[in-house]
């Protein structure tokens, strides 16, 4: 194994990226892992804010309708690293200060939960859209007839509008996952060691650029290979019941 | 509980007399267009009512005001002698109540809307487990019952997509009476089919009226409401404009707007 590394000349990379010191293979990882943490909060975070948000939408009032026009509109408009500084420092700011007045003093905000924070305000907006669309491309007539034999609006959402708009849903919504865990990048200018950051500061440090972004590229790209495979299942299982387009196949 | 429950009255003869469903003065506009203009019926238990008319009629709109899919602009709506509660606007004002009384009325829609996610075992058991919170086991031993009934006890098991739609209505057919409904609403059952599936599930439906079910039926077919309707009912813009027992309403029809929607049709 050393010997064809050796030959390939590979052998020094190796060395840097070993998961114990003075490899930096194991700090990869964990911006890895703290990316993976951020980015699945916020992905879920945003659903939660989707699909109330796509529900606010299609039947609230004028003013909630108006709101979330408002939100969806600004969070699309603004570039994402100039609202994940907005938001960050807002946030922060805004806790510190309440924090303040009740006599506490200033606090640590997690990084966790701050990039949770504000990607899944961002995701929120763009769930709200995806999921908007799947909800109104449900046949009216099967929730017509769940009204029709009394079944009460909660489980009606429950039963058939969420299981019948999941397969409209869910090509959209593997996109937002794969935005999300790539958007953590963003979160290295706020100084959170996600994986983009811990491969900054390991290439920095060994002058190994190439062989950094080079490692962390391809973590990336395993976590998207990954997603599409379960995504891929959780798609086939949304499609039940509903034929192949290519035809032939049940 | 209620005045009665289930469909073991429905069929009893002592209840023959008690009314099913009243509607009285229903009115119904869609913005500028009224397309009720105040229609009275009264269905007893045991009635078939077959509800006939040209299109725009208001026949559906009628039909379906009675579950409040379409919310009345006024009138009363009583079912089993229950007034349903509405507001000003027409509105239900009890939602629960609403939701009591639809889980006795059985619907069947033109397009049969099946759920598409869930096999005709799922979609029959669906209403008696989670709305009547009737147990698992229970439900899928009738719903079998059922869909061997209608005909389709070998595709328990298979999405609606797969079937035809005579199939699929027949399988909607069993939904409906999955919750032993006091009333059955038909609402042209047969108008989205293909010409040689029609007869099929006119079985059904015939098979249903013979054994006593209170049903409303609007339908196009004009032989088959003849066949098993007790009383037919002819609406045109939006009034009755003639009803009465199916060999009057079709041998000497008085109105002369009856007289000739019957020779159009023909």
């Amino acid at each position: 194994m050393s010997d064809l590394l050796n030959m390939l000349g590979l052998a020094q990379s190796a060395e840097l990226l070993s998961l114990s010191p003075p490899g930096w293979g194991g700090n990869l990882l964990r911006g890895l892992l703290n990316s993976l943490q951020i980015a699945f909060g916020a992905f879920g975070m945003g659903l939660v804010i989707g699909l109330f948000g796509a529900y606010g939408k299609l039947y609230g009032g004028p003013i909630l309708r108006d709101l979330l026009a408002v939100y969806t509109t600004v969070i699309r408009a603004v570039p994402e690293l100039v609202l994940i500084l907005i938001l960050y420092y807002l946030g922060s700011d805004l806790i510190n200060k309440v924090s303040e007045a009740m006599g506490y003093g200033r606090v640590e905000i997690s990084g966790v939960v701050a990039g949770i924070w504000v990607l899944g305000v961002v995701q929120g907006a763009y769930s709200i859209e995806v999921l908007r669309g799947a909800i109104q491309a449900v046949p009216p007539g099967q929730i017509e007839a769940a009204r029709a034999f009394g079944m009460p609006p909660f489980m009606l959402m429950r039963r058939v509008t969420i299981p019948a708009m999941m397969s409209f849903a869910t090509p959209g919504l593997a996109n937002l996952w794969l935005i999300a865990t790539k958007d953590t990048a963003l979160l290295a200018i706020v100084g959170f060691s996600e994986l983009t950051l811990e491969t900054r500061q390991a290439a920095a440090s060994t002058r190994a650029y190439f062989t950094f972004f080079l490692a962390a590229g391809a973590l990336y790209l395993i976590v998207t290979l990954f997603s599409q495979v379960i995504f891929g299942r959780i798609e086939r299982w949304a499609r039940r019941g509903q034929p192949s387009l290519r035809g032939g196949t049940r | 509980m209620d005045s009665f429950s289930g469909g073991d009255l429905a069929s009893a003869s002592s209840g023959r007399d008690e009314e099913a469903v009243r509607i009285e003065d229903l009115h119904k506009s869609f913005g500028e267009l009224e397309v009720l203009k105040g229609v009275n019926l009264t269905a007893r238990k045991g009635d078939v009512v077959a509800i006939i008319g040209g299109s725009g009629s208001g026949k559906s709109t009628m039909l379906r005001c009675i579950n409040f899919l379409e919310t009345p602009t006024s009138g009363r709506i009583y079912v089993g002698g229950e007034h349903i509660a509405m507001r000003e606007d027409g509105t239900p004002a009890n939602r629960r109540q609403l939701e009591r009384i639809r889980t006795r009325l059985g619907m069947v829609f033109q397009s049969f809307n099946l759920w598409t996610h869930r096999t005709l075992l799922e979609n029959v058991i669906e209403v008696p487990v989670h709305v009547l919170k009737q147990s698992r086991a229970e439900a899928i031993e009738k719903a079998q019952s059922l869909l061997k009934r209608v005909g389709l006890g070998d595709k328990a098991d298979v999405y609606p997509a797969y079937l035809s739609g005579g199939q699929q209505q027949r399988a909607a057919i069993a939904r409906a009476l999955a919750v032993d409904p006091d009333v059955m609403l038909f609402d042209e059952p047969t108008s989205a089919l293909d010409p040689e599936l029609v007869g099929e599930v006119l079985t059904v439906i015939r098979d249903l009226a013979a054994e006593g079910r209170t049903m409303l039926l609007v339908t196009h077919e004009m032989k088959f409401a003849r066949e098993v309707a007790d009383h037919v009912v002819y609406l045109y813009q939006g009034r009755i404009e003639e009803q009465g027992a199916p060999d009057q309403v079709f041998d000497a029809p008085k109105s002369e707007r009856l007289q000739q929607f019957l020779m159009s049709i023909n």
